[in-house]
């Protein structure tokens, strides 16, 4: 699975699990717009952390808006 | 007429001395007062229930309800327990009896505390001038919930004394200061912010369960907010809103969780032009400092300071921060609840704090509590959910660090052995899911733990206790 990929199918399944209905998951959708809190951001981050094994928010200089923001930060970190 | 001290003014007569009541208003999602409506007006239905010398158990829904209730109960009623929205009712029972409550404040829906079989108050969100409430002058006991091992909350005792003591109290308000928060003001961290605006004479706008971050910051836009106080990961909410730049503080405050060096710069990006400060409050310990350098952690020149007169006395010990002070809360409520401070005063606030060279850091708990976004989560009160699972022998909840909410609850799990045997022949997922259903059934979502691990052996101390990480 891709990056993005791994990171929709998270988000869709942690809505589920949290009963929080998601909008469409376009990349300019600003990310507290999308359906998930605060409380589901965090479990997203933790899940990918280990499912990527990546962790890019700890030292962000500017923190993500938008769903493809959020996507780009992840892609970035895996290339360096 | 001659003003009493502010010290043992009430918040009635804050307001009503204020010399500009007319100008300040409480503002929240579902309306708007004036501080000389509230002076002059109640929020209570009727004059058939009394509050003079009752211990009320404040349980509205909205926060500005709460508001206006609580300036005229402080001086009248004998006691206030402030309950937050998603106080869970089965606890109001052994909270009434604790805390000897013996009159109910409520909203328009009382069903919750309808079959309490206790005299009810009902408060609305706005204000009868043709029904007016005295002001009382008496010493009020405010009681503040504070999460518990066994999940019922521990009531914190303070007074208005206690409270305002970190305020500081100027004679004249400050016409440009408009107060908001994003923490509930019946939390510790909320009321001192609402205390804030009461004291100073300032408005104040209230944050509102469940509303949006954009519709919110509107409302604060609206309303020319400029004092905002929120904890890290409210902060840090903000910044990922892409709504950040609709307000413009010039006074920005965090506390209620750490407070690290990557939220400070990035709220410093984003309002160049604001004084950016972190402050270390607990509900027990009351407001210990106020960070203003800009930089995470505190200076070592706030320990062991040697002025008898201070406000606040630190100290380190065993490597967790100890305070001495006037804003401490003086005990708990209930029956065989430990003390609150040791036999000199000392509160214990359980945070281990590390000296790196002029600067102490904060690294954890000593004891195991999570602080997840500001509300704290004991493993024990998880543990026992878990633990009453039939294929569960037992279980370790610990925090997991995590850049939104500071920390995450998860959970360790030892099966019984024939769980396990057939676990490896079904799905863990299944088994996993099942027990978090448990878990979402009976406790609020920051405790349901994020991730269920399946372990062969959790490791068990000399005592017998489960041996803790501490994150």
């Amino acid at each position: 699975m891709t990056i993005r990929s791994t990171i929709l199918v998270n988000i869709q399944k942690i809505a589920a699990a949290y009963e929080r209905d998601i909008a469409s998951l376009n990349d300019d959708v600003a990310l507290f717009d999308s359906g998930l809190d605060s409380l589901c951001f965090a479990v997203l981050v933790v899940r990918l952390e280990d499912e990527l094994g990546l962790h890019p928010l700890s030292s962000v200089a500017r923190f993500p808006v938008t769903i493809g923001d959020f996507i780009k930060l992840y892609e970035n970190s895996a290339k360096q | 007429m001659k003003i009493q001290p502010s010290n043992s003014l009430t918040l009635g007569e804050f307001l009503k001395h204020s010399g500009r009541a007319a100008d300040g208003i409480i503002s929240g999602a579902n309306g708007c007062v004036g501080f000389k409506e509230i002076v002059e007006g109640t929020c209570f239905q009727d004059n058939s229930v009394s509050f003079c010398g009752r211990s009320v158990l404040l349980a509205t829904p909205d926060q500005l309800t709460t508001a206006l209730a609580l300036v005229k109960l402080d001086g009248l009623a004998n006691r206030v327990v402030l309950c937050p929205h998603d106080t869970d009712p089965q606890h109001f029972k052994s909270i009434i009896s604790d805390a000897q409550i013996d009159t109910v404040v409520c909203g328009e829906n009382f069903s919750d505390v309808a079959s309490l079989g206790l005299p009810i108050g009902r408060a609305h969100s706005t204000v009868d001038s043709q029904n007016p409430v005295p002001i009382g002058r008496r010493r009020t006991e405010w009681v503040l919930l504070s999460s518990g091992t066994t999940g019922s909350p521990k009531l914190v005792l303070h007074d208005l004394a206690s409270l305002i003591s970190p305020i500081m109290q100027t004679t004249k308000a400050v016409n440009s200061v408009v107060w908001a928060t994003f923490y509930d003001i019946r939390r510790y961290g909320g009321l001192q912010i609402f205390l804030r605006a009461i004291v100073g004479r300032c408005s104040m706008i209230l944050s509102h369960a469940g509303e949006a971050v954009g519709a919110h910051l509107a409302r604060l836009k609206q309303h020319g907010v400029t004092y905002v106080s929120g904890t890290p990961s409210h902060w840090r909410r903000v910044l990922m809103s892409g709504a950040a730049n609709t307000i413009s503080p010039v006074y920005v405050r965090l506390s209620g969780e750490i407070a690290d060096q990557n939220i400070l710069d990035a709220l410093h990006a984003t309002y160049p032009g604001a004084a950016i400060s972190h402050a270390y409050a607990s509900t027990e310990a009351g407001v210990g400092f106020n960070v203003i350098d800009g930089k995470e952690g505190f200076p070592a020149t706030l320990i062991d300071g040697h002025d008898p007169n201070a406000d606040v006395l630190m100290r380190v010990e065993d490597g967790s921060l100890r305070i001495r002070s006037k804003r401490t809360a003086s005990r708990y409520l209930g029956n065989d609840q430990p003390s609150l401070m040791s036999p000199d005063g000392f509160v214990d606030t359980g945070d281990l704090v590390d000296l790196r060279g002029d600067r102490y850091y904060f690294i954890g708990r000593r004891e195991s509590v999570i602080n997840v976004g500001g509300l704290k989560v004991y493993p024990e009160e998880v543990e026992m959910v878990i633990n009453k699972h039939p294929a569960v022998q037992k279980s370790l909840v610990r925090g997991r660090r995590n850049p939104i909410t500071g920390a995450l609850v998860v959970a360790d799990i030892l099966l019984k052995q024939r769980a396990q045997l057939s676990n490896l022949n079904n799905n863990q997922e299944l088994l996993a899911e099942d027990i978090l259903n448990r878990c979402r059934a009976v406790l609020p979502k920051h405790k349901v733990p994020a991730k269920v691990r399946f372990v062969s052996q959790l490791d068990v101390s000399a005592t017998g206790k489960l041996v803790r990480d501490h994150e």
